[in-house]
């Protein structure tokens, strides 16, 4: 069975949860005291996650860490048909470029979140201002990728690049990041909310 | 904004951190009512200064512990803060949940807690579901001699009603809301007949449009663990976060004028009726008509 080291609010547990609900995947929850508990702090989940990050998965033999290395796994393993992460190296070396954004630039939008929300002590406009640079990266991408007939980040169907660039973007609102001038995006976020599948979490609503 | 100068919401206790995350050494910075305040553990007394000029400590003001907060005021509270025996009782877990700021009226987050309306379309699954969204009639009440508003007698239809709850139940509720930032809310206890579990908000006033809302639960439940029980409520909380930052006017309206009238509403209806007799002005939508009126 796998174990998904979970936390409700998180939108990097989200990224997993969704993941395996739109592969219509079994698991179990193990919900971290995150927030106000700090037990991805104790030395006990410093064991499993010497990085003191959620989520963290395990299935059977393996443990891993990194919401965007846990889809690489899940897709690898669970998608029988392999299109959420293709096989041939040209798909997975641009779904790997927007892994790592979503795992990079991106975060800048949970950092404002974190701020805004549970008093972590980041530089608020400075975040908030990384954030948007990001977001007006990937609305552009997907403006010209509408313009090639693509409705997807990477390829003709969605993959693991859209679901792990999806919650911090969709819970921009959460820091103070208004989406109102990222049209592509927009138009992205409602083709992804109707997904099979699509489930919600706090802070993103159904379509 | 500078400190407020309504002195009903200046003369009241209102809770500013959890005693555990301040006792860790985290000294606390933060704000009350519009003033930079520092939160601080000095040994077992909690203490309380507003931020001076350099950032240091400036007055001090009274400071308590009670139902795992700390409590201070900046003005001369005429009573002490809500009164709950239940704390008292053996059995219960008390499970903190931490604070979450909202950019949102304070008024605001105390009037959706009231609301069962929202249950099936925001708390989905949860607190309600579609088709069954009727909010059937409660009795709803300002009790004296404490001046505490009470509404009792309500009940809903809820697919998980606690962390505990296997299954769908018919809910019973009563809403207290003892000073105009601090609620709690009793609620038919899944796991003991006859019992009621306790849910609070100890909504702390930043400013007139942000708050950091104290959120707890009182409850019988032997079988979750902690960290199931704080997921369940943030779940629920956050569900009405970004509805709640998103309300406008951001201050709550008292005015008669902008009162709605269906009886589900009865409760948010005496809340700021309520808000108005006491002269509450911290929070509250203000527009030209209102103040000619004042």
């Amino acid at each position: 069975m796998i174990t998904l080291y979970d936390y409700v609010l998180s939108g990097s547990c989200y990224k997993i949860r969704l993941f395996l609900s739109l592969i219509g995947q079994d698991y179990e929850a193990r919900p971290v005291d995150y927030y106000p508990g700090g037990e991805h702090k104790t030395p006990e989940f410093l064991e499993l996650n010497p990085l003191g990050q959620i989520p963290v998965l395990q299935d059977g033999a393996v443990t891993l860490r990194d919401a965007q290395a846990i889809l690489v796994y899940l897709a690898g393993k669970y998608d029988a048909a392999r299109t959420w992460y293709p096989e041939d190296p040209e798909t997975q070396g641009a779904i790997a470029m927007w892994l790592s954004f979503a795992g990079g630039e991106i975060m800048n939008s949970s950092a404002a979140r974190l701020h805004d929300m549970l008093f972590y002590d980041f530089d608020i406009d400075k975040v908030r201002a990384a954030a948007h640079a990001a977001f007006r990266v990937l609305d552009d991408h997907l403006t010209d990728r509408e313009i090639d007939g693509g409705d997807w980040i990477v390829g003709d169907d969605p993959t693991i690049a859209d679901i792990a660039c999806f919650p911090y973007v969709a819970l921009g609102g959460d820091g103070g990041i208004l989406l109102d001038d990222y049209h592509a995006i927009r138009r992205w976020m409602s083709r992804l909310k109707k997904l099979p599948g699509f489930t919600v979490m706090p802070g993103i609503h159904a379509a | 904004m500078a400190k407020t100068t309504d002195s009903v919401a200046l003369n009241d206790w209102q809770a500013v951190g959890n005693v555990a995350e301040i006792a860790s050494g985290k000294r606390r910075n933060t704000r009350l009512l519009g003033q930079d305040i520092i939160v601080e553990m000095d040994g077992d007394r909690p203490r309380m200064f507003e931020t001076n000029a350099a950032g240091g400590m400036g007055k001090e003001h009274p400071a308590q512990i009670l139902y795992g907060h700390v409590w201070t005021t900046l003005g001369t509270p005429a009573k002490p803060p809500i009164d709950m025996p239940e704390f008292q009782e053996d059995g219960r877990r008390l499970v903190s949940c931490g604070a979450v700021t909202v950019r949102a009226s304070p008024l605001r987050i105390v009037e959706n807690f009231l609301d069962m309306s929202h249950f099936p379309y925001v708390h989905t699954g949860i607190l309600g579901e579609e088709p069954i969204t009727e909010v059937t009639d409660y009795k709803f009440e300002i009790r004296q001699p404490d001046d505490e508003l009470w509404a009792t007698e309500c009940s809903f239809f809820q697919p998980q009603a606690a962390a505990s709850a296997e299954g769908g139940q018919v809910s019973e509720y009563m809403y207290r809301v003892s000073s105009p930032f601090v609620t709690v809310l009793y609620k038919t206890c899944p796991a003991v007949e006859g019992a009621w579990d306790l849910v609070g908000i100890f909504v702390q006033p930043r400013d007139e449009g942000a708050c950091d809302v104290h959120t707890f639960m009182l409850v019988f439940d032997d079988v979750s663990t902690y960290a199931d029980l704080v997921h369940f409520q943030h779940e629920i909380f956050l569900q009405d976060r970004s509805i709640l930052e998103n309300q406008l006017p951001v201050g709550l309206p008292l005015s008669p004028k902008h009162e709605t009238a269906i009886r589900a509403d009865g409760s948010s209806m005496l809340y700021r009726r309520w808000l108005r007799w006491k002269g509450l002005t911290f929070g509250t939508f203000q527009d030209d008509e209102d103040s000619q009126a004042a």
